[in-house]
């Protein structure tokens, strides 16, 4: 894998005259939703496709090479996390030390809703 | 010299506010009416020491006193006088000054409007002399802003020019009138637990209410004019990035609305005492972690001026023991206040009930998204970042149910309501909620599921507000509080969902004479200016808005550069038609007077803000209904208070 990302590498400044727009406009989409799940390492509280930093710009770049070398957006991303760690990713995947941040909002809610239900049936039970 | 006055009022401040700890919480045993002399007017006191300093460090802004540190790290003489000013709070030490001053605005305002009785008041006054207490020492030892330099220097280095911006004076303010106006409902949750005759107690919920209705306006308030500033000032039209410093006002925001509510129910038919006093202790602790989060460097944003970690233990410190301390208060005495509430699974009290459920739900998704990552790292685990897609698939859906449930809220009576009855009254809301699916669906591109779900969730808020404003016509203005509030919560929903389905966007370079297209609009360029403001240097470009062919509005970009801070800035220029936004951030200088510019269309935009202003109006009305009637007398417990008191 290493290799082929050295190789790749190599390859870039054959491919440098990637357009800073692609005509297609479903190559188009697909970069800007890419680069919008995407979080510059350098201002970090703005995505890839907004931040104005020089970062930013080239991760810009290396998205747009990708998919014009006919890469998926799933591959692009694994190669961005294995590049520069999970951080990178604004959408934090689900494995096994992230499980607890995604479900945590529904065991609350569940608990609450548990908790009401106690309460509104305590409460019916004084009226009647 | 007016530096060592500000220090010596602090000094003051501080020892006003422990007599005022000790005072007021005396105060609170029956017969001690002298304690609560004292305390009264050490809150006073207190109020006039922290401005007599927050007026000192003012002056010496305004004077350019450049032998102050803080002054010299954060001032510059040309920098117009608003900007002086708001440099007061602009920086660490100042804007914890001003925490305090409000801190002591809220002690003397408990203390002058003395609700709930004079035991509960002092007792009350007792655990916000605790509170001021604790950050004056904060201050005093670990950011004092009246530091002196020396030699003092000759220029100050200046104020980030993104702070240099009228939105940006007025946000801090109104954010800290939120945020430590939980102060103020916090003490009289502690008071009402600390003066545990029942009778006594349970009025703290009246009494806090107004100043928990305060709170909330401004907080309101604060977080749509950060979020209006974010908007101009990014240069590319970001009013929410679920930045850990923009949840730090959320989660206080989302636990005082719950408390609003539910301390609603507590007043006016007894349900949720207990509750409610957990959820006031629950929201001063969001704003305690909020500023911890904010003035500790413990992440990394714009706001994060502050990287010093004694400060960040200090905070640490303080809200284990106010937390802590008012949970173990909470533990202990809260069992002996527990009077089970009686109503109906469909009534009033079932909604507001489910209301903060909901809310609290999504508070917790906030403040689990906001310091996961921080805890994560902290245990040696993997670093992540979490954005604006999780909060899409957390908060998004929990918030969403919430909202289709608030139209039932006010249709449904107190005890007892009649479910069918509340149906065929929302009925018209159902249309209107349908009619702007259809319309979304039908004539407005690109079609999106979530955009049509949104409009039809709007017009369902909306409908059901304007079904509950006919129901009360004739009624007393703050009937109609709850209605415009959650109309508010409607509208800004439109404007967001909007500017996220239907915004398009331009980034094109063009010279003089030439012209462009964003959106519906045509642009013609004529080229750029070179201006001098009172600090920066500018370029500005001039835009012309061509209908037909014809020449309409100009939009006049800039880009600012500010010498003594070395730094660029972007002056975003916004042409709205109260409906859609026309935006333009002019880029940098290509060659052959070329220049690339980013235009956006940001359709519905000024709703998001109009949506947050409404819901202000909306708690304002409610405030306006609550102080104008004097404390009922006739209430169950005011005899008996009438009776302790003697």
């Amino acid at each position: 894998m290493k290799t082929v990302i050295a190789f790749l590498l190599m390859m870039v400044p054959a491919l440098a005259a990637v357009p800073e727009t692609f005509s297609d406009p479903a190559l188009e989409a697909r970069a800007r939703n890419l680069q919008r799940q995407l979080r510059c390492l350098v201002c970090q509280s703005e995505s890839v496709d907004d931040s104005h930093s020089p970062f930013a710009n080239d991760v810009r770049n290396l998205v747009r090479e990708q998919i014009a070398a006919g890469k998926s957006d799933r591959q692009i991303e694994d190669f961005l996390v294995a590049r520069y760690g999970d951080f990178i990713l604004m959408k934090p995947p689900l494995q096994s030390d992230t499980w607890l941040l995604w479900l945590a909002p529904f065991l609350v809610l569940g608990a609450g809703g548990a908790v009401a239900a106690v309460v509104i049936k305590k409460a019916a039970a004084r009226e009647a | 010299m007016i530096g060592e006055l500000g220090q010596v009022a602090l000094c003051f401040a501080l020892a006003l506010s422990l007599v005022l700890a000790v005072s007021g919480l005396m105060g609170a045993g029956a017969p001690a009416s002298v304690a609560r002399r004292v305390a009264t007017s050490s809150a006073m006191g207190l109020l006039v020491f922290v401005a007599l300093a927050f007026g000192a460090l003012t002056y010496a802004f305004v004077t350019s006193d450049f032998s102050v540190a803080l002054v010299a790290n954060h001032s510059h003489t040309l920098k117009p006088l608003v900007y002086k000013i708001s440099g007061v709070w602009g920086n660490h030490e100042g804007s914890m000054l001003l925490w305090v001053l409000v801190l002591a605005l809220y002690a003397a305002m408990v203390a002058g409007l003395k609700r709930g009785g004079e035991r509960l008041t002092s007792a009350a006054l007792g655990v916000q002399g605790l509170v001021a207490a604790a950050f004056l020492l904060f201050i005093l030892f670990t950011s004092n802003p009246f530091m002196r330099l020396d030699p003092t220097p000759f220029e100050g280095a200046g104020l980030m020019p993104l702070l240099q911006d009228p939105g940006l004076a007025l946000h801090p303010p109104m954010l800290y009138i939120g945020y430590v106006g939980l102060s103020a409902s916090f003490s009289y949750a502690a008071a009402g637990l600390l003066v545990s005759e029942e009778a006594i107690a349970n009025n703290w919920a009246r009494a806090a209410r107004p100043l928990i209705l305060m709170a909330w306006i401004a907080l309101t308030c604060g977080i749509a004019l950060g979020s209006w500033w974010a908007y101009y000032v990014l240069g590319w039209g970001g009013f929410w990035a679920w930045d850990p410093v923009e949840n730090a006002s959320l989660m206080p925001w989302l636990i005082a609305t719950a408390l609003l509510h539910s301390a609603l129910a507590t007043e006016k038919s007894g349900a949720f005492r207990t509750w409610s006093l957990l959820l006031a202790i629950a929201g001063f602790s969001m704003s305690l972690i909020g500023t911890l989060l904010v003035r500790s460097g413990l992440i990394t944003s714009v706001h994060a001026f502050a990287n010093d970690p004694t400060r960040g233990l200090f905070i640490m410190v303080l809200i284990f023991f106010a937390v802590g301390g008012a949970l173990a208060l909470f533990a202990w005495r809260a069992p002996a206040l527990r009077v089970g509430a009686a109503f109906e699974p469909v009534s009033r009290e079932t909604t507001l009930l489910l209301n903060n459920v909901f809310l609290v739900a999504s508070c917790a998704c906030v403040f689990v998204g906001t310091l996961y990552p921080l805890v994560l790292d902290a245990l040696g685990g993997a670093k992540i970042s979490v954005g604006p897609p999780y909060y899409a698939l957390t908060f998004v859906p929990i918030f969403f149910a919430l909202m289709l449930l608030v139209p039932f809220g006010p249709q449904l009576l107190w005890k007892r309501g009649d479910l069918r009855a509340a149906w065929r009254a929302l009925y018209p809301a159902l249309g209107l909620a349908g009619i702007a699916a259809m319309v979304v669906l039908a004539l407005v591109s690109p079609r999106g599921i979530a955009a049509t779900c949104a409009f039809a969730v709007a017009g369902w808020l909306i409908g059901a507000s304007l079904i509950d404003i006919r129901r009360r016509r004739g009624a007393r203005a703050s009937a109609f509080a709850a209605a415009l509030a959650h109309a508010g919560l409607g509208i800004t929903l439109m404007g967001v969902a909007g500017t996220t389905a239907w915004r398009s966007e331009a980034l094109t370079v063009v010279a003089p004479g030439q012209t462009m297209t964003v959106g519906p609009y045509t642009l013609r360029f004529d080229g750029v200016t070179r201006e001098k403001g009172p600090n920066y240097i500018a370029d500005r470009g001039h835009f012309v808005i061509m209908d037909e062919g014809k020449p309409g509005a100009t939009l006049e970009p800039e880009h600012r550069f500010y010498p003594a801070e070395g730094q660029d800035m972007n002056d975003t220029a916004i042409h709205t038609t109260g409906l859609r936004d026309l935006y333009l951030a002019l880029g940098d200088d290509r060659d052959g007077g070329r220049f690339a510019v980013r235009a956006h269309v940001f359709p519905l935009a000024p709703l998001i803000w109009l949506g947050g202003l409404v819901m202000a109006l909306g708690g304002m009305l409610s405030l306006w209904g609550r102080l104008r009637v004097r404390e009922p007398e006739a209430t169950p417990a005011a005899p008996a208070m009438a009776q302790a008191a003697e």
